[in-house]
């Protein structure tokens, strides 16, 4: 499938897969796509979570305790497009657990289990030669993450690299929550929107309905992620799935906003 | 093995880029840093094109760190041990009793061209954070310190020499609470206040630019040593033996000799308590080809690519993975990596204590025990030298502990 936004703004949803447990996460993930997320974002639990805030640290934490690999991580995506056939599935992954997997093993596998796109967080379009080979190979679209200190040379080349969407961060740090999203968010939007047509997902912080009204303006969707792990981490196995749903809804639970 | 194969995946494509040693290095960062690290390697290359930049390290070098440092013949160890002659490079005379001060004086004048006066970084043994909190005093620069709880309580003496100086010492009690965690927090921090921010690595790791501009400011080491033993010996050594941990005192001592292919260059690793995954950090002997912390070097992991615990008594040793330029060195043959125990390494210590009047940080110790191993096995002709990176004084509680030595 490819990665498309039904709804305006689209939403991307981001799990830690493995917490707290593989079975859990497959739930959850299905239960936001039915709740109305247009993408899922399928975390690769990490040791060395460099680019995460502390929220997304534990998870992973507790992920890699659990023993959930990259293996299965492709056999959550596989079981997940055959129960959900028209949602998009990102793999989002460090870059050490791929590299040791195999590029090509992996970039097959993953294309094997009906996975859309992969993005991988510490790649960046100057070392990403054989990564983008390997993806294109297996038709995968890489998704590359654009910042707000991004110079324009490199918001061009991380625009033309990507497929799928762009995801824009809002700001320069780690992931996790905020009370307001600054306007770096809008004015990274408007410099990436001369070199693509993609959608352009903002994440980083987005973790409410005022946020992801805001962005509704003029980003093509919200990346939601500390704030839907946070909620499976105050939830027990067996609500984590309809809390997650509900707070889901709660993301769109305003006045729609007109089409761009 | 499988690792085999991404190695020459990433060396096909990889090989002539800038920050690349051989297949291994690169970049593998957040974008939101990448601004930092293309304004950081333009500015190092201003910089390296400046007289004047050259002009102001050399003189803190000389007159505020204490550069030329000796070469010393260690004789009664020599004698004792019966073969190669041993010498001392002695960095850990150098102010801050290390040499991560020649590094954190270079970066120290680069962030103050770039105009950046928040300065960060990550310590393990400690000796790093006391250097940079050393060079923030003196520029005035405020400076945060990243040092794993781990750290914080095996070297305590340091965390209250940085607090003394000024720096603000953050525990991270991430992970394993030690030096990988510590850059963890620090690339978190800094991935926050980019903008005003130098992140001040403290060794050959991490991102380009940092293993090339972190080697060059320590490969003053290895330009004097071949002065020095030339004036002494007329002769170059017949090997240079040096710790292991990120790999800037080895690099530092081993870059100037790497077109002298005659002399042995022995990088000494931590060999901790034992083979097992988690109780060393032997990156070469337990490794394998990998990306932790924006670059690509043998790292210690598992078979799902997660990086592994570490074990050292050294702090600072037990990291998971080595500089790149050493990855490079050690696939060519070029140097030679090896690895010494907990129990070599306080040996060492206490040998060159009492044999010498010097007492070695538990890092540099590692280099000692290697040099104690083989010189009785080569003959008088030889000559070996001992990077002595660091003095031990910070390392005294645990040496209290360890040796059960008497106190009040």
């Amino acid at each position: 499938m490819p990665i498309r936004f039904t709804n305006k703004p689209g939403l991307v949803v981001y799990l830690t897969s493995g917490d707290p447990d593989l079975a859990t996460t497959r739930e959850i993930a299905v239960a936001a796509i039915d709740a109305g997320a247009d993408v899922l974002e399928l975390g690769v639990p990490f040791s060395d979570p460099l680019a995460d805030g502390p929220v997304i640290q534990r998870a992973s934490e507790r992920a890699v305790a659990g023993g959930t690999r990259l293996v299965d991580v492709v056999g959550l995506a596989k079981e997940l497009r055959s129960a959900r056939p028209a949602a998009g599935l990102v793999i989002f992954s460090y870059y050490n657990p791929v590299l040791h997997f195999g590029l090509e093993r992996f970039c097959a596998a993953a294309a094997a289990a009906g996975v859309d796109g992969v993005l991988v967080t510490d790649m960046i379009v100057e070392e990403a030669g054989e990564y983008l080979e390997h993806l294109h190979r297996a038709g995968l679209a890489p998704i590359f993450l654009a910042a707000p200190t991004s110079t324009e040379k490199r918001l061009q080349a991380i625009a033309e690299a990507s497929e799928g969407f762009v995801y824009a961060i809002s700001r320069t740090g780690i992931t996790g929550t905020q009370e307001t999203l600054r306007s770096d968010a809008q004015e990274l939007v408007a410099r990436l929107r001369k070199y693509t047509d993609l959608p352009i997902a903002v994440g980083f912080g987005v973790s409410n309905a005022e946020h992801v009204t805001a962005l509704g303006h003029f980003a093509d969707a919200a990346v939601v992620g500390s704030a839907i792990v946070a909620t499976i981490e105050k939830s027990s196995p067996g609500e984590a799935p309809a809390a997650v749903a509900r707070f889901i809804k709660g993301l769109r639970q305003v006045n729609p906003v007109p089409a761009r | 093995m499988a690792t085999t194969k991404t190695e020459q995946t990433v060396s096909n494509t990889h090989m002539n880029m800038p920050g690349r040693f051989g297949a291994y290095g690169g970049r593998y960062v957040p974008e939101t840093l990448m601004a930092a690290l293309e304004e950081l390697e333009q500015s190092y290359a201003e910089a390296q094109a400046d007289p004047a930049f050259h002009a102001e390290l050399d003189s803190l070098l000389a007159d505020y760190a204490g550069r030329p440092t000796p070469l010393y013949l260690a004789k009664r160890l020599t004698e004792q041990l019966g073969g190669a002659k041993i010498y001392l490079k002695r960095e850990d005379l150098l102010h801050t009793g290390a040499h991560k001060i020649n590094n954190c004086l270079g970066q120290g004048l680069l962030a103050r061209r770039m105009g950046k006066h928040r300065i960060i970084a990550e310590t393990g043994a400690g000796q790093h954070g006391v250097a940079t909190a050393t060079v923030c005093a003196l520029f005035g620069m405020d400076c945060v310190v990243y040092m794993g709880e781990e750290d914080m309580r095996r070297q305590e003496l340091n965390v209250y020499r940085m607090r003394l100086l000024g720096a603000e010492v953050r525990g991270v009690s991430s992970g394993s609470k030690t030096l990988k965690d510590a850059i963890n927090e620090a690339m978190r921090d800094w991935v926050t206040n980019v903008r005003t921010t130098h992140y001040l690595l403290g060794s050959v790791l991490g991102a380009h630019p940092y293993p090339t501009m972190v080697r060059d400011f320590h490969k003053v080491t290895g330009k004097e040593l071949k002065r020095q033993i030339l004036e002494k010996e007329g002769r170059l050594p017949t090997a240079i033996v040096a710790c292991v941990g990120g790999g800037s005192n080895s690099i530092g001592a081993f870059y100037e000799f790497i077109p002298e292919r005659q002399v042995r260059l022995i990088g000494v690793e931590a060999g901790g308590r034992g083979k097992a995954l988690g109780s060393h950090a032997a990156r070469f002997e337990g490794g394998s080809p990998g990306v932790l912390q924006g670059t690509y070097s043998y790292v210690l992991q598992d078979d799902a690519g997660q990086i592994s615990l570490t074990h050292s008594v050294s702090a600072g040793l037990d990291y998971a993975s080595i500089g790149p330029e050493h990855a490079a060195l050690h696939d060519s043959g070029r140097a030679e990596y090896v690895s010494a125990s907990d129990a070599a390494a306080l040996d060492a210590t206490v040998r060159l204590a009492r044999t010498e009047g010097i007492l070695p940080a538990l890092g540099s110790a590692h280099a000692v025990a290697e040099a104690i191993r083989i010189a009785p096995t080569l003959s008088s002709h030889d000559i070996l030298v001992v990077n002595l990176s660091g003095r031990g004084d910070k390392d005294m509680g645990i040496l209290a502990r360890e040796l059960n030595l008497q106190g009040a």
